[in-house]
């Protein structure tokens, strides 16, 4: 085995003070942490992922304290690596997440725009902390990318600025697709012949996953390391335990562990 | 309950993290870096993400390095996490040769050229242990664990139980060298197996 397991990942919304979860194209309101906790049961959910992404797709940045404080909190329901975003472009704006229990960085906006600022940012927290998050659409047929919340269309083709941002000193690229996102459609697998060849860093597929076979067909191709899913689908019940087992059944070569084990360590020292 | 476990906080990366998963173990833990308080504690934890270089001049500028060796020498326990554990050795080439802690025998280095793998390191792998006590009891076969790095420590010397990983290579993935330990892999972010190495660090 030389390389590393493949990962499921969950991605949590972030506006108003609230987590948020994609349905049907829109944005649904699921409360804070303690109402996860209660509603969806965030503990169990938190033991069928490889990883916890949160972003905070607030535009006013209002929200920032409190984004902040409950990424922290985050960290007492769920023992896996969380990776935190939404409006990051400096050194001092990516550290603040890092010490509120972020392990890495998910920038955006600045890979288009401030190479500079990505190189300050790998330099000073090394370049696997940085999630380079790339949102695409469908404009008259043709991939194009997107930033600034997907507000902002980029004048160059996806393969172009897929390969621009490879070039950047970062440790995995986020690829979502805004025209699946929410839909519970499945993945957009067409956007993976955008990517440069022999792509040195991971690849995350986001945007479309409804049921379990996405996921399976999804990580089938080598193409892809890792994932990702923020529809409220996903979320209740227990559709991600679920599709962990479909995927472990399936034969992926997904990391393992033992939830009971883990409930039963609560308390024990 | 277990008292005076102390989490070492000299600038170098996510301490909450570490903190939680000891806090879930039932354990509140002190985050300080007062080389007094970790001095005194029964179990020191130091976490850690960054460059080595860096890492040694702070804990150097802040006394803790001493306060280390007085905890250990005493007999009390010392876990190193990521970066944390590759302080225990003896030296890094990251920024330029810097030297360690020296609690064990072993090197870091950047991983080999020509591996065929991706640097840094960063996902699930299993890890392979030489023995299925201390540090590495209770554990599923060939375990899980989250690990992010671009350095690794060698296997050469030593001599205590340990874990390997392969990424390309065989490196050392953990040590029980008895009162000293580390683990270059993250258990605070490994669900059930690494709360297992967290909560086997601090069995009495």
């Amino acid at each position: 085995m030389t390389s590393v397991k493949k990962r499921l990942i969950f991605t949590l919304l972030y506006e108003d003070a609230r987590f948020m979860l994609s349905r049907n194209f829109r944005l649904q309101q699921v409360g804070d942490i303690a109402w996860l906790e209660k509603n969806y049961n965030f503990r169990e959910t938190a033991l069928s992922i490889d990883e916890l992404i949160v972003l905070n797709v607030e535009r006013s940045r209002k929200s920032d304290d409190a984004f902040r404080e409950h990424t922290r909190m985050l960290n007492d329901d769920c023992f896996v690596p969380i990776a935190a975003g939404g409006g990051i472009r400096t050194v001092d704006s990516a550290r603040e997440l890092l010490r509120s229990g972020a392990d890495k960085v998910v920038i955006n906006s600045i890979l288009a725009s401030d190479h500079a600022n990505v190189e300050r940012l790998a330099e000073e927290f090394g370049k696997q902390c940085l999630v380079a998050s790339v949102d695409t659409k469908r404009v008259e047929g043709t991939l194009m990318p997107f930033i600034d919340n997907g507000t902002h269309s980029l004048d160059i083709a996806l393969s172009d600025y897929l390969e621009s941002v490879a070039s950047l000193p970062i440790g995995e690229i986020y690829l979502n697709s805004m025209d699946r996102d929410g839909t519970g459609q499945g993945f957009d697998l067409e956007l993976l012949d955008h990517l440069p060849r022999g792509l040195q860093v991971p690849l995350i597929l986001a945007g479309g996953a409804g049921k379990p076979e996405h996921f399976v067909s999804a990580l089938a191709d080598p193409r892809v390391d890792a994932v990702a899913t923020a529809h409220l689908f996903n979320f209740v019940g227990n559709a991600l335990q679920l599709s962990r087992q479909r995927l472990l059944a399936e034969g992926v070569c997904l990391a393992q562990w033992d939830g009971q084990r883990l409930k039963d360590l609560a308390d024990s020292v | 309950m277990v008292n005076a476990v102390v989490v070492i906080d000299y600038g170098m990366g996510n301490l909450f993290s570490v903190e939680s998963a000891l806090r879930y173990l039932g354990v509140n833990a002190v985050v300080t870096s007062d080389p007094a308080v970790v001095d005194s504690a029964r179990f020191a934890i130091l976490p850690g993400v960054g460059s080595f270089r860096l890492a040694m001049e702070r804990l150097a500028t802040a006394h803790l390095d001493e306060a280390m060796r007085a905890l250990v020498t005493r007999g009390d326990r010392l876990l190193g996490i990521c970066l944390g554990m590759q302080l225990l050795g003896t030296a890094s080439t990251e920024d330029g040769e810097t030297g360690g802690l020296g609690f064990i025998p072993n090197r870091v280095d950047l991983f080999a050229d020509g591996l065929g793998v991706k640097v840094p390191h960063v996902g699930f792998n299993s890890i392979n242990p030489t023995v299925n006590s201390g540090l590495f009891a209770d554990l599923p076969d060939s375990p899980d664990f989250y690990f992010v790095h671009s350095y690794r420590m060698t296997v050469d010397n030593m001599m205590h139980p340990h874990a390997t990983c392969e990424y390309g290579e065989h490196f050392l993935a953990a040590f029980d060298a008895g009162n000293v330990q580390g683990a270059q892999f993250h258990p605070e972010k490994s669900q059930s197996n690494g709360l297992q190495v967290l909560r086997n660090f601090l069995a009495p």
